[in-house]
């Protein structure tokens, strides 16, 4: 695939879209979460404001280089993500540069935030920082494992690496989803995807109640902005990724933002419903039915 | 830690080689803050709309006044649709809410946090005791007025205040903001010396830096 000046716009324009969609996707889900609980809650664009404010803070302490890469780290990550996949199947502007990176790659880009920010944390001499993020890497760890079998078995279906051949393939009719085509993967995919909303039973890394928030303890000011800008972003990729991979891609903005969204609601109805687990349980969960549901899916495809 | 900890000395490590130790130098930042200026004044006023609507508070739970903070940040009162969030570290907050009278032990706590936060960053007192003494004014061991020791924006009067009374103080708090009179932390810079002095009349142990960072 030939690179285009042009790509760089797109890939910016479809960047900043997908950041507004974030955004706009989690202020609504917290004011849903407050309805429920029968509070006002948050405005829907607070997050736009803590955003802003973060930014414009005046003074920011770093504790040495690597404290500072974390957050760059962090964002690289889930920017990474965004960009080596198709977000609108057969639109010329949004397909990124989805030729020059295969699944291997993206999965790579959900892991690389975690351990960059396990080295700037651990580098801000925080005990729950360390905490923070050993508790994250060792459930990061657990739940990419039924990913990865899931991600397998559908290269092994469709015989290819690539996204947007994955998305070609389903198109066509709503059977051709690899949610009918495929329902072992898709099960155990969307099992290791309730291990990396951060959200409840999986969210002990950031509980605010055990340990004062995890891994960004000392992440403050603009280091804590990127890290907002970041929790846009990512959830957002990682939510793209899945509808790609299992429910058929999208071939327009409202069909992919109502697919993300009805998506992105399952680590939320799950979090609503179910208490916290311990690290190592949820180690032991991730590593018992979602990995025998995922390597079932490589035996039956 | 005492302050004999702190003194220069020599140790002789795990390994048996002697070195010298300096905890004042190795373990803490000795340099002394300066004050921020704010951006150009269109950028500013943004910013300080964003502040205002934007507010993550750092509980200073001493006294009875921690107590009118839950039904504030539970469905009754429900502060969060003002914008104002409770953030569980000092690096992170803007506002630091000293809700009570203030022991000498405590007052060097509430230092230390409040010289965490980062610029710019307020102060709301609540409560009686914050302001005069309240039914604390006579006591051996307690700091009658804050003012003296760190830069408040906004007092709340009462015995407790309710969560009613807190929100009107947070009201009051986002006009200063808007305003552009949300300066306390700079105020607080440039006038190190005065507010040092006072806080050290009060604290005999005194086994930190002058400013911790």
């Amino acid at each position: 695939m030939t690179f285009h000046w042009m790509q760089l716009v797109y890939a910016l324009v479809s960047l900043f879209i997908v950041l507004n969609v974030g955004l706009i996707i989690q202020g609504i889900v917290r004011k849903i979460g407050a309805r429920l609980g029968r509070r006002h809650g948050i405005r829907w664009y607070q997050l736009y404001l803590d955003l802003f404010k973060n930014y414009a803070m005046r003074s920011a302490v770093s504790h040495g280089i690597m404290f500072y890469l974390g957050p760059v780290f962090r964002l690289s990550g889930g920017i990474g993500l965004f960009l080596f996949m198709p977000v609108i199947y057969g639109s010329v502007w949004f397909q990124n540069f989805s030729g020059s990176g295969d699944l291997i790659l993206l999965t790579y880009f959900i892991f690389f935030g975690t351990l960059g920010m396990a080295l700037g944390a651990g580098e801000s001499g925080h005990p729950y920082s360390a905490i923070g993020i050993t508790r994250g890497l060792s459930q990061t760890t657990a739940a990419e494992i039924p990913l990865i079998l899931a991600i397998i078995a559908i290269a092994v279906q469709y015989q290819t690496l690539s996204v947007t051949d994955i998305v070609a393939a389903q198109q066509g009719g709503i059977l051709n989803w690899t949610l009918f085509t495929n329902p072992l993967a898709t099960i155990a995919a969307l099992l290791g995807f309730l291990g990396s909303m951060m959200r409840s039973p999986f969210d002990v890394v950031m509980a605010p109640q055990e340990i004062p928030v995890g891994p960004p303890t000392e992440f403050h000011s603009n280091f804590l902005a990127v890290l907002q800008t970041n929790r846009a972003i990512f959830p957002m990729a990682k939510t793209i990724l899945y509808v790609n991979l299992f429910f058929g891609g999208a071939t327009n903005w409202p069909v992919l933002i109502i697919k993300v969204f009805l998506l992105y609601m399952w680590p939320v109805f799950i979090g609503v419903a179910f208490p916290r687990f311990r690290v190592d349980q949820s180690i032991r969960w991730f590593l018992r039915i979602p990995t025998l549901i995922g390597i079932l899916a490589i035996l039956f495809i | 830690m005492s302050n004999d900890d702190l003194k220069k000395r020599r140790v002789i490590g795990p390994d048996g080689i002697e070195f010298e130790v300096n905890p004042m130098e190795d373990y803490f930042c000795t340099e002394r803050p300066h004050p921020e200026s704010p951006a150009n004044r269109i950028l500013e006023k943004f910013f300080n709309w964003a502040r205002s609507e934007s507010v993550w508070i750092l509980g200073y739970g001493t006294g009875c006044g921690a107590i009118e903070m839950r039904p504030l940040m539970t469905p009754r009162f429900d502060a969060y649709r003002f914008g104002i969030q409770w953030r569980p570290t000092p690096r992170q907050a803007n506002l630091l809410m000293v809700s009570g009278y203030l022991s000498v032990k405590t007052l060097k706590r509430v230092i230390r946090s409040y010289e965490q936060m980062q610029n710019p960053k307020f102060v709301m007192a609540l409560g009686s005791c914050t302001i005069n003494g309240g039914m604390y004014w006579d006591s051996y061991n307690t700091i009658n007025r804050l003012d003296h020791y760190l830069p408040v924006d906004v007092y709340v009067a009462g015995c407790m205040p309710r969560p009613e009374s807190i929100l009107a103080g947070l009201e009051e708090l986002k006009k200063r903001i808007r305003a552009g009179k949300g300066e306390g932390a700079n105020a607080y810079i440039e006038n190190l010396d005065w507010y040092k002095a006072n806080q050290k009349k009060i604290i005999k142990d005194w086994d930190m830096p002058d400013y911790n960072w």
